[in-house]
């Protein structure tokens, strides 16, 4: 079982095709799942309080915007943790969203930097491309080791 | 405004969740018994908002802001008054977050703020904007008072000095202005030098009203009537003091520690900014140039009158690096003059940049705050906006008659 970031960072689709394939996806919700149940902290909705943008200066600077930190200090260590990275390109908002483009743009970047296996496809707009889209990634999560070889 | 008793104030922002600031709106919004509103919109809308509204932009957040704005405008979310936020230092957000508020107040004319936040934004900063957003939503009434009546004070806590008038039947009859240095004392002081000077007795006195930084402290020691932030108090008092309360009108405040801009029509404010906690744009920037020129802060003014700032490289607005700048300056040769008018034009110049950008300014423009004493002030705002700056009488006292004026709506008639 691999460990798989995902960008859209909070696509359930893509979430729930990762878990099919039998590897653990690395995504937003389930660290905002974290947050939320953590006894003692009370900033909702989603329990980031102003130590959150601080932790997410490993990833960007000071003049990086709270609100791109905030949300990098959740997603950052995620791709720290990766073990392999799908990414999906111009994705409708529905299919799964972070809200802003300069934290999309950094996380993207940062799982490419990464020397992990990794899948870049293009959101479908077609049904054939929808098939084809499953398809890539199914083969991409196939060709992963399904446990740790030790 | 909607049936509840709450203030509902609709949130227009990009993500404040995750900067770590969301608690702290809620804090301010309580605080004043209002409460913050997520309008309702259409998902699939944020593909397609951007094209509708004519700002395609590539963060989803900032078109959800879009969407949210057009449902106030809509009126499909009932609200009474609408805070734009995004984060500080985002070039995509601060397009959006002009056009949006533009967009909310033209086209709803609620009364609505922008602000830009930063993980270290507090619900105390919170707290003036969004209690004038409350006021102007709330208590139109108060604020559609013309005319002083009866015998009443008023009391202006400030960062840097304390102001208070006494007025008697629409005219002012006594002033007082001393340093803030001990909240109360300075208060006490104060009413005190304009009771004496007006010849009244404090139990005399039919209401106080109190505004400025320390206006609930003293409002709770003098058992104040009104305890009224200073943005709707000043721009009132302001439009009072000018004689232009019907119509448009700007008022610009530069107080010791902060800044505002507000546009006003017949008396109430509309859109408004207030300057964040920036030495280098306020009175006190001035103080320390007066100092560091040898001469009283009182004599400032007529020394900038004669200088020439362009003979002056200022390097910084900063406090600290732009008075590096003058005294610069002055080792290179240029005269005293040429240095108080490039104080005046750097403090000018950003109130200018940053806050003039998001207030529509029409006129008469009413220059208010000890500031705008300072002759060169109103002087260099002339230059660059070129139009007549208007400076009332009384116009350091602004706080002080614009919070007698308001309270003497507390007389009570017999």
């Amino acid at each position: 079982m691999a460990k798989i970031f995902i960008y859209p960072t909070n696509s359930l689709i893509l979430s729930d095709l990762v878990e099919r394939f039998g590897h653990k996806p690395l995504a937003m919700m389930e660290k905002i799942r974290e947050k939320i149940t953590t006894v003692g902290v009370d900033s909702p909705p989603i329990n980031i309080t102003p130590e959150d943008p601080k932790h997410g200066l490993k990833y960007a600077a000071v003049e990086v915007p709270a609100g791109v930190r905030g949300r990098m200090s959740i997603v950052g260590p995620q791709i720290d943790e990766a073990e392999a990275a799908i990414i999906v390109l111009d994705s409708a908002s529905a299919f799964g969203c972070m809200g802003c483009a300069r934290t999309n743009e950094l996380t993207k970047f940062l799982a490419r930097q990464r020397d992990i296996p990794r899948l870049e496809v293009k959101y479908p707009r077609t049904e054939e491309e929808g098939k084809d889209f499953v398809y890539q990634i199914a083969e991409f999560l196939k060709s992963l080791p399904k446990e740790d070889e030790e | 405004m909607s049936n509840s008793d709450k203030v509902k104030i609709a949130l227009v922002s990009c993500g404040s969740e995750y900067a770590g600031v969301q608690k702290e709106l809620e804090s301010a919004a309580s605080s004043l018994n209002a409460e913050l509103v997520y309008p309702e919109m259409d998902v699939a809308s944020l593909d397609t908002i951007g094209q509708e509204f004519g700002l395609e932009v590539a963060s989803p957040d900032l078109r959800l802001m879009m969407a949210r704005a057009k449902a106030v405008v809509e009126g499909v979310a009932e609200v009474d008054a609408v805070f734009v936020a995004t984060c500080f230092r985002c070039a995509e957000a601060a397009i959006v977050r002009n056009e949006v508020r533009r967009y909310i107040f033209e086209d709803s004319g609620l009364p609505v703020i922008s602000y830009s936040f930063t993980e270290r934004t507090t619900a105390a900063t919170l707290l003036t904007r969004m209690e004038a957003l409350t006021t102007i939503a709330k208590s139109k009434h108060l604020l559609a008072r013309e005319n002083q009546e009866g015998l009443t004070a008023g009391i202006d806590s400030g960062s840097t000095t304390t102001k208070a008038v006494v007025m008697r039947d629409d005219e002012i009859i006594g002033e007082g202005w001393v340093p803030t240095i001990k909240v109360i004392e300075s208060a006490e002081k104060a009413l005190q030098q304009a009771l004496d000077q007006a010849d009244v007795n404090r139990e005399d006195l039919q209401a106080i009203g109190t505004t400025g930084y320390g206006r609930f402290l003293i409002g709770d020691h003098f058992n104040a009537d009104l305890m009224q932030e200073e943005i709707t108090v000043n721009s009132k008092g302001a439009v009072y003091l000018a004689k232009t309360q019907q119509g448009d009108a700007t008022v610009i405040d530069i107080g010791g520690m902060d800044n505002k801009a507000i546009s006003v029509q017949d008396g109430i404010p509309g859109m408004f900014t207030m300057g964040g906690v920036c030495a280098g744009a306020s009175g006190r920037f001035l103080e320390m140039t007066s100092k560091r020129l040898g001469v009283d802060i009182t004599e400032l003014g007529d020394l900038a009158i004669k200088g020439m700032q362009k003979n002056v490289e200022m390097n910084s607005y900063c406090i600290v690096f732009g008075i590096q700048s003058l005294v610069n300056s002055l080792a290179k040769g240029a005269t005293p003059e040429d240095v108080a008018a490039a104080a005046c034009h750097s403090v000018v110049e950003q109130i200018f940049e940053q806050q003039l950008q998001e207030v529509e300014v029409k006129e008469p423009l009413v220059l208010v705050g000890g500031s705008s004493l300072i002759a060169g002030v109103p002087k260099a705002l002339e230059e660059l906006l070129k139009i007549d700056v208007v400076v009332p009488p009384h116009s350091q006292h602004i706080g002080a008659v614009g919070a007698a004026l308001l309270v003497s709506g507390f007389v009570d008639k017999e």
